[in-house]
C-alpha cells in the first residue's frame, strides 16, 4: 500500500474513532443515569406530591412546574421572537442588520446562564415584583424569554432567508400584497425550520438551572397561577440531592428529565428532516 | 440572407393598413431606466397591441428583460431604480402615483425564465392567487384549477393527483403550471421572460404551442433569446441593443428584410 492509500485508511480510522467516541459518552452517560434511576419511574413518582422535602413521594409539582414555565417563556417570545424575523428579513434590507443580529445572538449565546439569572433576580423578582410577583413563573419565564430570544430570531431569520427570492417574485408577480405573501407563501414554507427553532428552545427551557435557581423561588407547592413560585425537574433534582441526599430520588427526576429532552430534539430532527424535503 | 422559418402570415407593415383591426394595448413613452446612476434603458418607445405576440430579441444585457419588468412593475422591487417617461396600459400611465400596484400585477401577468411553483400541491399553487383576491366557495376555486390547467395544457396530465406536490412535476410540467397559475387570475396580458430557456427540446416545444394558443386570448410579451423561437410564435419583434431598440416590426419583415445593419447582424448571428 503505497503513503497516499495509508494515510487516508489512517485517517479514516482516527476520524472513525473519534465519532464513535462521541456516540459513546452519550450513550454512557445517558444509559447510567436512566439504569440508576429508571426504576423510580412509575405512575406514582409522575403524579404524587412529594414528602420530606422530596426525598420520598413523587416530583408531580416539579413536572408541573416545568410545564407552565415552558409554556409561559413560548407563548411570550414565540410571536416576539418570529416577529422580529419577519421584521427583519422581509421588511429591512439584509445585510448589515444580519450581521448585527449574528453577532448579538452569539454574544449572548455565550453568556453564562447564572448571568441571566442574576439579571432575572435584580430585574424581573426584586424591581418588578409589584408585577411579577418577585419569585414567580412569571420572572423566570421573562428571564427564560430573554435567554431564548436571539436563538428563535436567529433560526427563524435563517429559515425565512433560506425560501427563494424567485417564490416571492412568483407571489407578487400574481398580484398580492407584501403581508399575503408573507402569509400564505413564505411563512408556511419556512414553517419546519420556524418550529425547530422552537422546540430546541424549549429543550433549552428545559434543561436550564441555574437562571431559574435565580428566579423561580424553588417552593415544592404546586403552582396555582404565574405569580407563584414554583420550581422545574432540574431545580428538584438539585435540591433533593443537595438538602436531603436521596439520590434515588435525583437520578429519576434526572431519567426523567432525559428522556423529556431526548423526545424534544427527536422532534426538533423530525421537523428539521420535514424542512429539507420541502426543497428537494 | 437570414434563413430562418417565418410563420406565415401577410407580411404587413405596422404603419401602414392592416386587414384586421388592431388595439394598442401597452405603449411605452419615452422610457429611460437608471440602475442608480447606470442607464439601462434609452429612449424606449414600444406599441404592443392587442391579443398578438410580441417578441423582444436581443444580445444579453440589451435590456428586454428590464424592458418587460417594466410593464407590471417588478422593477419597483430593486433597490436604487428609477423611471422616466410613461407606460400607458389601457389610457393610464401604470407609473401614475395614484395606480394600485397589486391590481396592476393582476392584469398583467408574469411567467419566469427559472419554473418557481410553490412548495405545495398541483391543486394549491393554482388556487393561490385567486384565494389571494378573496374568492372563498370552494367549488368555484376547483372551477377556476381546472379551467387554468386546460388552459395551460396541463390537466390531462395531473387531474388524478392535483394534491401531490408540484415540486414533483417535470421541468416542463412546472413551466405550464406556473403558466396556469399566472391564467387562474384571469389577467389580459401575459409577459414571458425566456419562459422556455431552462427546458429541454421536447418540453420547448410543447411551451410554444401552449403560448400560441394563447394569443387568441391574451396580450403576450416574450423575451427570448432563442430567434427561431421568435421567428416561429410572434407576430411583431423588436430588437434591442444596448438599452435601446433599435428596430421594431412584423416578425416576417424582420427575420427576412430587415432595415438596419445591426439587427441583420444579429439575426445573422454575427454577434451576440
Amino acid at each position: 500500500m503505497n503513503n497516499v492509500a495509508r494515510n487516508q485508511k489512517i485517517a479514516f480510522g482516527a476520524l472513525s474513532v473519534l465519532g464513535l467516541l462521541t456516540v459513546f459518552i452519550l450513550i454512557y452517560i445517558i444509559g447510567y443515569i436512566v439504569s440508576q434511576g429508571i426504576h423510580m419511574i412509575n405512575w406514582e413518582f409522575l403524579s404524587t406530591n412529594p414528602r420530606k422535602m422530596g426525598s420520598e413521594g413523587g416530583i408531580y409539582p416539579a413536572i408541573v412546574g416545568t410545564a407552565y414555565l415552558v409554556l409561559t417563556t413560548m407563548i411570550i417570545a414565540t410571536p416576539i421572537g418570529v416577529g422580529a424575523a419577519i421584521y427583519l428579513n422581509e421588511y429591512t434590507s439584509r445585510g448589515k442588520i444580519t450581521s448585527v443580529i449574528r453577532f448579538a445572538t452569539e454574544a449572548l449565546a455565550g453568556i453564562p446562564s447564572i448571568v441571566f439569572g442574576l439579571f432575572g433576580f435584580a430585574f424581573f423578582v426584586i424591581l418588578l415584583k409589584p408585577i411579577t410577583g418577585g419569585w414567580s413563573i412569571l420572572s423566570a419565564s421573562l428571564t427564560g424569554v430573554t435567554m431564548v430570544l436571539p436563538t428563535i430570531i436567529r433560526t427563524a431569520e435563517e429559515a425565512l432567508k433560506a425560501v427563494p427570492d424567485s417564490l416571492r417574485e412568483g407571489s407578487l408577480a400574481l398580484g398580492t400584497t407584501k403581508w399575503q405573501t408573507i402569509r400564505s407563501l413564505i411563512l408556511p414554507t419556512a414553517l419546519p425550520g420556524i418550529v425547530t427553532g422552537i422546540i430546541l428552545s424549549i429543550g433549552r427551557v428545559v434543561g436550564e438551572t441555574a437562571a431559574f435557581l435565580l428566579t423561580l423561588g424553588g417552593t415544592i407547592l404546586i403552582p396555582h397561577s404565574l405569580m407563584d413560585g414554583s420550581r422545574t425537574l432540574s431545580l428538584h433534582l438539585y435540591m433533593v440531592a443537595m438538602e436531603t441526599g436521596a439520590m434515588d430520588v435525583a437520578f429519576g427526576t434526572a431519567a426523567v428529565l432525559i428522556v423529556l429532552i431526548l423526545i424534544i430534539n427527536l422532534t426538533a430532527s423530525w421537523f428539521f428532516r420535514r424542512l429539507i424535503k420541502r426543497f428537494s | 440572407m437570414p434563413t430562418i422559418e417565418v410563420n406565415q402570415k401577410e407580411a404587413t407593415s405596422l404603419a401602414g393598413t392592416s386587414s384586421v383591426e388592431q388595439n394598442i394595448q401597452i405603449q411605452s413613452e419615452n422610457l429611460d431606466l437608471f440602475y442608480g446612476d447606470f442607464q439601462a434603458l434609452h429612449n424606449i418607445n414600444l406599441d404592443i397591441y392587442q391579443k398578438q405576440i410580441t417578441a423582444l430579441i436581443g444580445p444579453s444585457g440589451c435590456g428586454k428583460s428590464t424592458f418587460l419588468r417594466t410593464l407590471n412593475r417588478m422593477n419597483d422591487l430593486v433597490k436604487g431604480v428609477s423611471i422616466k417617461g410613461k407606460v400607458n396600459i389601457g389610457n393610464e400611465d401604470i407609473y401614475d402615483k395614484a395606480v394600485n400596484v397589486v391590481e396592476l400585477r393582476k392584469k398583467v401577468g408574469m411567467v419566469f425564465q427559472k419554473p418557481n411553483p410553490f412548495p405545495m400541491s398541483i391543486w394549491e399553487n393554482i388556487a393561490y392567487g385567486p384565494k389571494a383576491h378573496g374568492i372563498k366557495k370552494k367549488s368555484q376555486i376547483n372551477e377556476i384549477v381546472e379551467r387554468s390547467l386546460k388552459q395551460a395544457a396541463l390537466w390531462d396530465e395531473v387531474k388524478d393527483r392535483l394534491h401531490s406536490s408540484a415540486m414533483g412535476l417535470s421541468g416542463g410540467q412546472q413551466q405550464r403550471l406556473c403558466i396556469a397559475r399566472v391564467l387562474a387570475v384571469e389577467p389580459e396580458i401575459v409577459l414571458m421572460d425566456e419562459p422556455t430557456s431552462a427546458l429541454d427540446p421536447l418540453a420547448t416545444l410543447k411551451v410554444e404551442e401552449l403560448i400560441n394558443e394563447l394569443k387568441q386570448s391574451y396580450t403576450i410579451v416574450i423575451v427570448t433569446h432563442n430567434m427561431q423561437q421568435a421567428a416561429r410564435i410572434s407576430d411583431v419583434t423588436s430588437f434591442f441593443l444596448n438599452g435601446k431598440i433599435i428596430e421594431t416590426d412584423d416578425t416576417a419583415k424582420i427575420f427576412t428584410n430587415p432595415a438596419h445593419k445591426q439587427t441583420e447582424d444579429y439575426i445573422t448571428g454575427k454577434f451576440g
